[in-house]
């Protein structure tokens, strides 16, 4: 992969406003299938990784704002609190943004190794949240953010493969 | 970031921080709000709608499966199925008779006490769409909304008993918090002996808790519970859970007891909603002010 683009050319490849929108819904809809037991619990949050992916990659295209629209829409799918989900996905997509020259510059392994605090901080608001409601801290909700991270990898790759047809088609 | 703004090409409005100061204001401002007041239920809705196409197309492909799978049944299957409904009706038509007689019977013995008349309860089939995302929320999302007359509160049951009830309206789905919930509360009364309780689910997904009972109260393992109907919310004489543990420590006031819900609450996919309102004599205006917030506090609780 790296051999026919550089890695610091990675980052220019193009993204249209369609395939961010379209990959957004994409994650939404993962993030809607009806999930249950256990595997609730350990559910990636696919929502969570596309925004931060694009905040990464293109933090200028996808901010703060888009990844707060998102959360409300997560919210209102989710009967959940209004602004919990938009709360962890500002502090994502800020997170995101300020790092977005650090994770530029690492390969995979490394970038994993940052973003999992990153979901940490925004799994941390939905515990935070659910102490401040319900009076005892939920540590179940961190497994999903292990799950989240272990998938950033295999999601990079798919975003960027799914991106480089468009490259070909203007160089 | 520092060169864009050094050199200033090219207008990026405000820093990062900025903006993440003002959305996690909004988002707690949002929070605040919705926690404490409700406002916010007509926005939700609007977005709900908006968000609806996108939600069954997320199912579409499970819809699918189920719909394939359907038109698949083997010819054998459905005379098997037929065989067994024939049976089923036939033993079922006795019955119905039976209770027919009785039902009759009833009515006019509650005529001769001057009992208000039970009033009958419709139904209506709803399917469930989703499941809610967060763990530690029972919740479900059926696909009968405000279109169908559906309204906050309504009972939601299948085959075997109660499943929890609609909490929210949207126009085309409605959101039922189900038994288990950790907020919700069921008084039911226990079927052997008649003692009235309170259960609450325990945010766990087979368990209930039957809680407040005294150590030496007239409970056994297996006892049946089913409403009472002193709530104005839930028909008398559903069942609703079966007792499964009884834990009696002299060392604490209360017994210890767990049940396990009679319905299948997790693993049904058809659903009956129960349409029909009671008609309750008005609540008595309390006599002193400690009873009246008591009133309120339990009702509250009723009502998630």
């Amino acid at each position: 992969m790296s051999t026919v683009f550089p890695k610091d050319r990675e980052f220019l490849l193009p993204a249209s406003p369609l395939f961010i929108g379209l990959s957004l819904l994409a994650a939404l809809m993962l993030d809607w299938l009806p999930w249950s037991g256990l595997w609730l619990t350990l559910r990636p949050d696919f929502v969570a990784l596309v925004l931060l992916y694009w905040c990464t990659h293109k933090p200028y295209r996808v901010g703060i704002g888009i990844a707060w629209a998102m959360g409300i829409l997560s919210d209102v799918a989710d009967a959940s609190l209004f602004g919990q989900h938009a709360l962890a996905y500002a502090v994502l997509a800020f997170g995101g943004i300020v790092l977005h020259r650090r994770v530029q510059m690492f390969d995979l392994r490394q970038q994993t190794m940052q973003i999992f605090p990153l979901m940490l901080a925004c799994y941390a608001v939905y515990a935070a949240v659910h102490w401040q409601l319900h009076g005892y801290i939920a540590w179940e909700y961190f497994s999903g953010s292990v799950t989240s991270t272990l998938l950033w990898a295999p999601l990079t790759l798919l975003l960027q493969a799914l991106r480089r047809p468009h490259v070909e088609d203007e160089l | 970031m520092e060169h864009t703004e050094s050199v200033r090409f090219f207008n990026r409005g405000p820093s990062p921080a900025a903006r993440l100061v003002f959305f996690s204001l909004l988002s707690l401002l949002l929070l605040f709000v919705d926690a404490r007041y409700r406002y916010l239920e007509s926005t939700r809705n609007v977005l709900a709608t908006l968000v609806y196409p996108i939600q069954r197309l997320a199912t579409l492909p499970i819809t699918l499966w189920y719909g394939a799978d359907e038109f698949l049944t083997t010819q054998t299957g459905l005379i098997r199925d037929n065989d067994q409904l024939h049976e089923q009706h036939v033993a079922d038509v006795a019955r119905l008779q039976q209770l027919q007689m009785l039902q009759a019977e009833n009515a006019r013995l509650r005529k001769l006490l001057g009992v208000q008349q039970r009033s009958e309860y419709r139904m209506q089939l709803a399917e469930v769409i989703y499941v809610a995302r967060d763990v530690f929320q029972r919740k479900l999302f059926v696909d009968k909304g405000s279109q169908a007359n559906i309204q906050a509160g309504q009972i939601v049951m299948d085959d075997n008993g109660i499943i929890g009830q609609v909490t929210r309206v949207y126009p085309w789905l409605s959101e039922v918090t189900l038994v288990t919930d950790k907020d919700h509360a069921v008084p039911v009364q226990i079927m052997r002996s008649g003692l009235r309780a309170i259960v609450f689910g325990s945010g766990d997904t087979g368990d209930l808790s039957l809680r407040y009972m005294p150590v030496n109260a007239n409970i056994r393992e297996g006892d049946e519970l089913i409403t009472s109907g002193i709530d104005g919310t839930y028909p008398p004489g559903i069942p609703v859970a079966r007792v499964t543990h009884i834990e009696r420590d002299p060392a604490y006031p209360f017994a210890r007891i767990r049940c396990s819900p009679v319905a299948g609450v997790n693993d049904q996919r058809f659903l009956l909603i129960l349409s029909g309102e009671r008609k309750l004599p008005p609540r008595p205006e309390a006599a002193g002010d400690g009873v009246r917030g008591k009133g309120k506090k339990s009702r509250r609780k009723m009502l998630p």
